[in-house]
Parts: C-alpha cells; sequence; structure tokens
C-alpha cells in the first residue's frame, strides 16, 4: 500500500461502514412498512431508524466516499501529492468526529428528527454540533482540492485540467456555495436554539435555507458519480470517452445551475410567493440539459467499446460489453435507473404537477433512483475498481461482486415501481405503517407496500454482498501488485481551446450572481416579514 | 468545441423538449385555477385559537363555495371531520400550532405543508364522495395516525 493512500482509505472505511450500517435499518423500515409485526418495531424504533438511514447514507456514506474519490483522482490524475496533507487529515478527523456524534445523538434516541432536521422538532444539541463538524470536515477536503489543483496549474501553465479534476474541483466549488445555506441554518440557527441560548425559531427561514443547500447537495453526489461515467467507466468498457469538451461543459452548467432552484422543494409551504416558487420551477428544468447531453455522451462511449470489442452491427455492441465485470455492470445499470429518476425529477420540478406528488411515497421511489441508484451503485462499482488497486489485494468473493449489481437493480426497480404508483395513490411518505385505522382508501396501498418489502430484502442482500466483497478484500485479499488506475483518454485528443471552461473563478462568480437573483429578494422580503417564532418539540 | 452531428441533434432535441416542458408550467402558472398553497400570511403560534383567524375552527358555506379552518397538532387535525359542498370551490386556511405537519387530501390535488407561525391557504373542488386526509410531513412518534376526513356533499 502506498503511504498516500492511507488518507483516501480512510475515508472509505468510514464510508462502507456507514453504509453497512444504513443498509441494516433500510430493510427494517420496507417490512415494517407492509405492516409486518417484527419483535422491536415501535414508532421509536422506527423513526429513529429512518433518521439513521437518511443521515448515514445521504449524508456520511455520500460524503466520505466523494472525499476519499476526490484524493484519489487528485493525486492520480495529477501526478503529485496533494498541497495539504495536515489539512486533508485534520478534515477528516473533525469531519469523523461530527459523525460519531450525531450518529451517538441519533442511534441513543436523542434525534429522531430524519436527515432534513425541521425546526421546531428539536434534536440533542450533539445531533446539531456532529453536523456542523462534519461539513468544515468537508470543507478542509474542498480546501485541500483546490490548493492542490493550483499548486499543479502553477507547474503546468496552458494545458487543460485533466477532466476527472475538473469534475472534482467542480464538485469542490459547488459544495462551498452549497453549504453557507446549512451553515448559517445550523450555526446561527439550531445550535443556539438547542442549547437553550435562544428560545424560539423562525421554521420558515430555516427551510429557506435548508433548501438552498438541499438542491445542490444532490449534485454534490451525482457529479463524482459523472466523474466515474465519464473518466473510469469508457475504459472499463473497453474504449474510449466519445467526447471530452462536452463533459466539461456539463460540469461547469451544474455549476451555474445547481443551486438557485431550491424552492422546487419547497412548492408546498407557505410564506413564499407563488412568482418566486415558478422562477425556481423554469431554471430548475435547464438543469435537465446535461444530463440529456451525459446520457448520449455515456452510451456512445459504450457503442465505442463494443465496436472496439468487434461489434459491427446496430446492436450487437451491448452484448460485447462487459457484463460480468462488477464495476461495468454497476454503472451501467445505475445509468439505466437515472434515466427512469432523471424524469421523474422533471414532474416533481414542474410547479403544479408537484401537488399531486408532493411527500408521498413516490418522492421516496424518485430519489432511491437517484441517489439511491444513480450515486449509490456507481460508488459501490467504483469502490470493486478503487480499492484493489489501492490495497494492493484482489478482489475477493469475486462471485457475489459480481451478483450484486443485478440484485440491486432488481431491488430497486421493485422498490421504485411500487413506491412510485402508491405516490400517485396518494401514500404519504415516513409513515411506520399506513393502515390508517382500517381506512378502506388505505387498504389499497396494502399489495404494493408488499412488493416494496420485496423489494427491500432484494436490496439488502445487494447492500450485504457489498459490504462483504469489502471486508473480505480489505482484510484476506491476496496481496499482489497493484493495477494502475487507469482514466479513459478522449476519443479525439483534447485542444487548447477548450481551456475557457477551466476558467474557474470567472464560473464561480456566474453561478453566485445567479444564486443572488434566486434568492437574494425572496429572503430580504422574508426578514421584512413579522414573523413568529416556534419553541422546540421533541415528540420521539 | 467540435461536436459530432449526432451529439448536435440530440442537443437541440433536448433543448426542445426543455421549452415544452417550460411552456407546460408557464401556461399552468399564467392560466391554470390550482396554484402551489403560497399564501403569504404569519401568526403567533402560541396563540392560534386566541387568534380571531382560528378562534372558530369548521365549515363555512357561501353561495359560491366554502372555507375551512383547521389547525394542525401532533397528531390530529382539527376539525377532524370536514364537509363541503361538492364541485364548487372550497377554500383551505389552516396553522399549526407545534411542529410542521402536512396536509393531504388523498388523490386530489390538495396538498399542503403546515408550518408553525404561517398560515396555509389553498383552493380546489371535489368530487362527491368520502376522502382520506393525512399528515404527509413527519411530526413525531405518531405521525403515521395523523388523519381527517373530508365528505363532499352533492348539493341540490
Amino acid at each position: 500500500m502506498n503511504r498516500a493512500d492511507r488518507l483516501p482509505l480512510a475515508n472509505f472505511a468510514v464510508a462502507i461502514t456507514a453504509f453497512g450500517i444504513a443498509a441494516a435499518m433500510a430493510m427494517m423500515q420496507a417490512l415494517s412498512r407492509a405492516s409486518l409485526e417484527l419483535p422491536f418495531r415501535s414508532p421509536k424504533m422506527y423513526y429513529l431508524s429512518v433518521t439513521a438511514h437518511g443521515v448515514l447514507m445521504a449524508l456520511v456514506f455520500t460524503t466520505f466516499f466523494i472525499m476519499g474519490f476526490g484524493y484519489v483522482v487528485a493525486t492520480r490524475t495529477l501526478n503529485r501529492p496533494i498541497a495539504t496533507p495536515r489539512l486533508a487529515w485534520t478534515g477528516f478527523w473533525v469531519a469523523l468526529t461530527g459523525t460519531a456524534l450525531a450518529a451517538g445523538a441519533i442511534l441513543s434516541g436523542h434525534a429522531s428528527v430524519l436527515y432534513t432536521f425541521y425546526p421546531p422538532l428539536q434534536a440533542h444539541p450533539a445531533f446539531y454540533i456532529g453536523a456542523a463538524l462534519l461539513i468544515v470536515g468537508s470543507w478542509c477536503w474542498c480546501a485541500t482540492t483546490i490548493l492542490t489543483y493550483r499548486a499543479w496549474r502553477r507547474e503546468h501553465p496552458g494545458v487543460p485540467a485533466p477532466l476527472a479534476m475538473h469534475g472534482m474541483l467542480v464538485t469542490a466549488i459547488l459544495w462551498l456555495i452549497a453549504t453557507v445555506g446549512v451553515a448559517i441554518e445550523d450555526l446561527v440557527l439550531l445550535i443556539p436554539w438547542s442549547l437553550g441560548l435562544t428560545k424560539t425559531i423562525d421554521p420558515m427561514l430555516a427551510r429557506m435555507l435548508f433548501w438552498y443547500f438541499g438542491h445542490p447537495l444532490v449534485y454534490f453526489w451525482l457529479l463524482p458519480a459523472y466523474v466515474v461515467w465519464y473518466t473510469i467507466f469508457p475504459k472499463v468498457a473497453g474504449g474510449k470517452l466519445f467526447s471530452d469538451p462536452l463533459g466539461r461543459l456539463v460540469f461547469i452548467l451544474f455549476l451555474i445551475l445547481s443551486t438557485p432552484v431550491g424552492f422546487h422543494h419547497e412548492f408546498m409551504d407557505p410564506g413564499i410567493p407563488a412568482g418566486w416558487k415558478f422562477l425556481h420551477s423554469m431554471i430548475t428544468m435547464w438543469i435537465l440539459f446535461p444530463s440529456f447531453v451525459t446520457a448520449f455522451t455515456i452510451t456512445a462511449s459504450m457503442e465505442v467499446a463494443g465496436r472496439a470489442r468487434g461489434a459491427t452491427g446496430w446492436l450487437d455492441w451491448l452484448g460485447k460489453l462487459p457484463w460480468r465485470d462488477p464495476t461495468f455492470s454497476s454503472v451501467a445499470l445505475a445509468m439505466l435507473l437515472f434515466g427512469v429518476g432523471g424524469i421523474g425529477g422533471a414532474i416533481n420540478a414542474s410547479y403544479m404537477l408537484n401537488s399531486v406528488v408532493h411527500n408521498t411515497a413516490w418522492i421516496q421511489a424518485h430519489f432511491h433512483l437517484t441517489v439511491g441508484s444513480a450515486v449509490a451503485l456507481t460508488f459501490m462499482g467504483t469502490a470493486y475498481y478503487l480499492l484493489p488497486r489501492l490495497l494492493g489485494r484482489e478482489l475477493e468473493l469475486g462471485l457475489l461482486a459480481r451478483v450484486q449489481p443485478y440484485l440491486w437493480f432488481i431491488g430497486m426497480a421493485l422498490f421504485s415501481f411500487s413506491n412510485h404508483i402508491t405516490g400517485l395513490m396518494g401514500m404519504p411518505r415516513r409513515v411506520m405503517e399506513a393502515t390508517y385505522g382500517g381506512s378502506p382508501i388505505a387498504a389499497q396501498w396494502k399489495v404494493l407496500t408488499g412488493v416494496s418489502a420485496v423489494g427491500g430484502l432484494f436490496l439488502f442482500a445487494s447492500a450485504g454482498f457489498f459490504v462483504l466483497v469489502m471486508l473480505g478484500t480489505w482484510l484476506a485479499g491476496k496481496r499482489r501488485e497493484p493495477e494502475p488506475i487507469e482514466w479513459a483518454e478522449p476519443l479525439h485528443p483534447v485542444t487548447a481551446t477548450t481551456t475557457w471552461l477551466d476558467r474557474y473563478g470567472l464560473w464561480t462568480i456566474v453561478a453566485i450572481v445567479i444564486v443572488l437573483i434566486a434568492y437574494a429578494v425572496p429572503l430580504w422580503q422574508h426578514l421584512q416579514m413579522t414573523t413568529y417564532g416556534s419553541p422546540g418539540f421533541k415528540p420521539f | 468545441m467540435n461536436v459530432p452531428l449526432y451529439e448536435k441533434i440530440w442537443m437541440w432535441a433536448a433543448v426542445v423538449i426543455i421549452v415544452v416542458f417550460s411552456l407546460s408550467v408557464a401556461i399552468g402558472y399564467g392560466a391554470s385555477a390550482l396554484q402551489p398553497p403560497s399564501h403569504v400570511e404569519t401568526i403567533d403560534p402560541g396563540k392560534v385559537f386566541g387568534d380571531p383567524r382560528f378562534a372558530q375552527r369548521g365549515v363555512t358555506v357561501t353561495a359560491g363555495g366554502a372555507t375551512v379552518v383547521a389547525v394542525a397538532m401532533m397528531f390530529t387535525f382539527q376539525p377532524a371531520e370536514i364537509r363541503v359542498p361538492a364541485g364548487k370551490p372550497v377554500t383551505f386556511r389552516l396553522t399549526s400550532i407545534d411542529v410542521t405537519h402536512g396536509f393531504e387530501i388523498v388523490g386530489t390535488n390538495g396538498n399542503t405543508m403546515v408550518v408553525p407561525g404561517y398560515i396555509s391557504q389553498f383552493t380546489t373542488r371535489f368530487a362527491p364522495g368520502e376522502y382520506l386526509i393525512v399528515c404527509n410531513e413527519y411530526c413525531g412518534g405518531g405521525h403515521h395516525l395523523m388523519s381527517a376526513k373530508l365528505i363532499a356533499e352533492a348539493t341540490p
């Protein structure tokens, strides 16, 4: 093992541990929703486990995995050590301390506020302080990424940044812009209020700040997955990247468009005028564009790979691809599920259509296809690729690894199909069970909650296989000379004309200006209003 | 930037799709009767029952439709049974006395967050029948029990 690789490996270890715990929580929830009487099933346990699942999956697994992956990209594509190793390690320990604090508060039953932690539900202060530390730790990663890039840039003037580094740099900048909202919510509103220093809190101000952060959060998850799709996947498939400049454009578009859209999570909220919701809805539609481009570019790259493997017909290139390679199949299946999830996202963002699906099971079906598949399955495939190469060990339990992506696909297809339908039928999300005292309307959801539970079993088996493969490889994998980490070459060589997309300072300013257009006036209007605060409640 | 022809066609198709989506949303925003509940009005959540706007909970039927005044609280709605005339516009006015709740009339487009300190308001119509109302925002240990009933009565 290379000494410098301890840093990404430490981050991956936390990510995989969080994933394992969160997956176990999830199966219990899927069975509970189907009204199965399990031992230990109680509202307290259920809402505790939903909180733990959401926080550990969406915030801990993702953040630590992305930090680890970012360090791999920085050191391997720039071919230099990171500029600030001390800062990076400090960030790791700070984020881990924060995770331990928050997880302790959740698992001891003092923070069942779910991962959206909307006040005036009030968690133990350790939960909010832990969240703050996790964010500060992730900022250390952002700073390390940017400083490492700048050091490389000074040594390499005039050369376009490697595409993978371009993507991770955009991810870091996007995260810095996004976390301003949640940092203010956490440090200014929630922590003093939970400590009793302030008596009341404005729930709508907290919601606005949360969702300012909440939507770019999903692109913080998605962009590293896109980096894998653009820069590792075509090589694993056996071909080349179809278009490098379009990949660069895609990342820059996400930097500009991902933050000024938060009100599309708040269409059903009082206290926000309709015109601002409409504006955010309109901007959201354009986020579809970079993903449409990605769908074409990556599919074309797969065709390039299939043809390089000898395909000659219209569609036989699909059959030539390495479907038994778990990295390939993870990413390919993740993209397929994301196609459905993306279309669902356009529906959610459509201003009025949202009133039919808002806070129903449709929403959990949607984001299990996006973050739960496009991102999580891609990260699992990435772990199969990176871990043996970083550890200098062989991937163990290869059969489990080969089956695992397909199990995830089947499980997620069952889970998301059934929850999309029950959502359209009106079943709310985040409920322990949906029987409503034997209501005949709620009884119509019963069969599909069973289908959802079966999906949950497949997903749990898949998650278990993944964790076993990781443990087996890490602890007992046969030692060997590590294979190199290879980045996909573009079909056409990159020319210097594409470097206008490397002007990160300029694009950051453009992004901030659009954020100000979308948020400055409604926030100012909100602060002018006479509002009444709420004391904290702990009904869990 | 050198973009291959097929990808150019695809990108323009994507632009057309997005413009069509946006136009359909814009037409809805400008011309549809249903609007998301974007009412801006605040209230002291500690004094809801004493506030003249919420002192009387229930349904007021007028010639043109009806107004429903309701309060959400852990883990019930007040009133728990709402009778409104079918086919006529019904305006709902809601607030919460404790945490954030949801108010979703299952099988309709009636759906709003109910945030303490704020008054949610929206208008919709119902076909005759009995509807289930559920809380669709997590509000604590009894969240899954929080429901009410709406009966839309056919008027002569």
